[in-house]
């Protein structure tokens, strides 16, 4: 602190205070860090999209030797995706995994969280380390030795094994969004409605339910984009007749030179499209730190 | 503890043992906090012990039988092996770097991003695309878009930047690479939570104080940063740690990118040795863990306080 400023603090609009909007035409004489910055986002983003852009335009082309772009252009390499990787069976399995998941772990989630935000009982912190660790675990970790354990049950490769599978993480995902939720809505509510002589199912359903409704959407759909993209833990444990999307596209990409690379790409169009509406839903109504922040960074 | 509190309650609720004392039981419990609310948990605490800690622990004293070699077979098999062994350090030489730079570039670039404007929402946005897409549809796009006739090759040629196609994919830089898309948006979108939860005012005071934008940011911003940072890593280590579609589609998985989810996997769903499998996921859960605990442990010597803010 004793050495003297370079420059007043007015004089540094790059670091001054966050909620203070910039004045306009300001960030045009910005610092060549500030540009630097900048042009490293951008880099990111023209090769994000460049990534993107190549599947997409090669799933469409006819042939893409060496040129710019793709020599003619065509839609049968969706019909031949269809039909070679039987999409449809692929994406009626990928549906009921992540409809049961998503059913599953909202209705055991969401009693949980009402338990853990209401009540302050001992050993709760137990509790809420038992809820976790399955979250900071990575899926790779655990998803072998639960592989090997629905071998010895005979539930290998069953719609049942993926779903029990793709639970683990998604039960406390739907714990930890729904808490702050149920924390927000005033014990009085609950309260008030027994003086009136409602009974248990009566606050639940009359009273919780529609003020919880935008938290189970929002927790909903974090889990439908999750499952819908989880990897690990549905390649461990599916089987032919139980893969989702992702799997049947990573099985496709592995075993590539089979297959037209052209049909290969058709499948993870289907896949980034399905992802991206679903995504634009989830935007609707979630912040998108939402989407990845983690019970764990919730202590600071 | 739990325990121990629920039968000190218990005593004294049977010591006196007739019909209204019971109600002081209950009445004592509620108290605690402990009513027929908490059965509601009850369902999803079975769900989480028994899909997640009873197969975890099932595969660890499965790791300890296997078919030969005894107690410890399955691991002295593993570290005896010097291909399998390598994994582990191929596994670090990938994970380390990566999380590096998923952490260190996300800081500037949060940093410059604290202010509010246009676009910002969407920006943000935009940046949790390539995590939703996921490490198997970016190894795709990273083959044909950084192979030898791909744009970014054909970019570089045009600008007379390389002579020949640069050798992108297929080796370590592929899997690199992949790790950066995916992980540097996750690692942002935390650092950028961090950074807005340190209240302006601070800095605005050490402003006040004479302290020059270097000294505001390193005296200032960045120990309130650093617990942040270092969680952060964390996470991005973890995601980085277990990598295994792209090093095994982008990368060379049978050579510089044979990293250790890709031994386990081998092990567990080629091999059928279910005890080696396990053995190397317990052997990747330690070093993982060991990693968090270093981090953590750094962090516990660190400021914990209020960062002014709104978390």
């Amino acid at each position: 602190m004793s050495v003297l400023t370079q420059e007043p603090p007015a004089a540094a609009p790059e670091s001054a205070p966050a909620p203070i909007p910039a004045p306009r035409g300001r960030s045009l004489i910005a610092r060549p860090g500030t540009w630097l910055v900048w042009a490293v986002v951008a880099f990111f983003f023209v090769n994000l999209l460049g990534l993107i852009a190549t599947v997409v335009l090669d799933s469409f082309g006819k042939t893409w030797f060496g040129g710019w772009l793709p020599q003619g252009w065509t839609t049968q390499w969706y019909s031949e995706a269809w039909s070679e990787f039987s999409l449809g069976q692929v994406l009626q399995a990928t549906a009921e995994i992540v409809l049961l998941v998503l059913g599953i772990s909202l209705a055991v989630g969401v009693p949980a969280a009402y338990a853990l935000a209401r009540r302050d009982f001992p050993g709760k912190r137990f509790v809420m380390l038992l809820f976790v660790l399955p979250i900071v675990v990575p899926p790779m970790a655990y998803g072998i030795p639960m592989a090997t354990l629905l071998y010895k049950f005979h539930l290998a490769g069953t719609m049942s094994g993926v779903v029990a599978a793709n639970l683990v993480p998604s039960i406390p995902f739907v714990v930890f969004t729904m808490t702050p939720f149920i924390e927000q809505i005033d014990p009085k509510l609950e309260a008030a409605a027994r003086m009136c002589g409602a009974p248990t199912r009566t606050v639940f359903t009359r009273i919780l339910a529609p003020l919880l409704l935008p938290g189970m959407l929002a927790a909903g759909i974090l889990v439908l984009v999750r499952t819908f993209g989880m990897f690990e833990l549905t390649f461990l444990t599916s089987g032919p007749t139980s893969q989702t999307l992702i799997v049947a596209l990573y099985y496709a990409v592995f075993s590539a030179g089979i297959r037209a690379q052209q049909s290969i790409d058709a499948m993870a169009v289907i896949y980034t499209g399905s992802m991206l509406v679903l995504l634009l839903i989830a935007l609707r109504f979630v912040n998108p730190t939402q989407l990845v922040a983690r019970s764990a960074d919730n202590r600071d | 503890m739990t325990a121990a509190d629920v039968r000190a309650g218990l005593d004294q609720g049977t010591d006196n043992g007739a019909g209204h004392e019971r109600a002081s039981l209950r009445h004592r419990l509620a108290e605690r906090g402990i009513d027929r609310t908490l059965l509601l948990a009850l369902p999803g605490v079975v769900a989480i012990i028994g899909l997640f800690f009873y197969p975890f622990l099932y595969g660890l004293q499965l790791s300890f039988q296997p078919k030969t070699g005894g107690f410890f077979g399955a691991y002295k098999a593993f570290f005896d092996d010097p291909y399998a062994r390598g994994s582990i350090a191929k596994t670090f030489y990938l994970a380390i770097p990566a999380s590096l730079i998923n952490v260190g570039a996300s800081v500037p670039i949060s940093y410059r991003m604290r202010r509010e404007f246009r676009g910002k929402r969407i920006l943000l946005a935009l940046l949790v695309v390539p995590i939703t897409l996921g490490t198997v549809l970016t190894a795709e796009g990273l083959l044909e878009y950084l192979g030898p006739v791909g744009w970014f090759n054909k970019t570089l040629q045009w600008l007379h930047l390389t002579g020949g196609p640069a050798q992108l994919v297929n080796n370590y830089w592929g899997v690199l690479f992949s790790l950066v898309i995916t992980g540097f948006p996750f690692a942002f979108l935390l650092t950028h939570a961090y950074l807005s939860g340190i209240h302006p005012s601070l800095e605005a005071a050490a402003a006040t104080l004479g302290a020059g934008p270097w000294q505001r940011t390193r005296h200032i911003t960045l120990p309130l940063l650093l617990p942040g940072l270092l969680t952060t890593f964390c996470l991005t280590f973890v995601l980085a740690f277990a990598v295994f579609p792209s090093a095994q589609l982008v990368g060379d998985p049978v050579g510089s990118t044979h990293v250790i989810t890709i031994e386990a996997v081998h092990d567990a769903l080629e091999e059928f040795n279910y005890p080696l499998g396990s053995a190397v996921a317990m052997v990747m859960t330690v070093l993982m863990l060991a990693v968090i605990g270093v981090a953590m442990g750094l962090r516990s010597r660190l400021y914990r306080g209020s960062t002014g803010g709104k978390g």
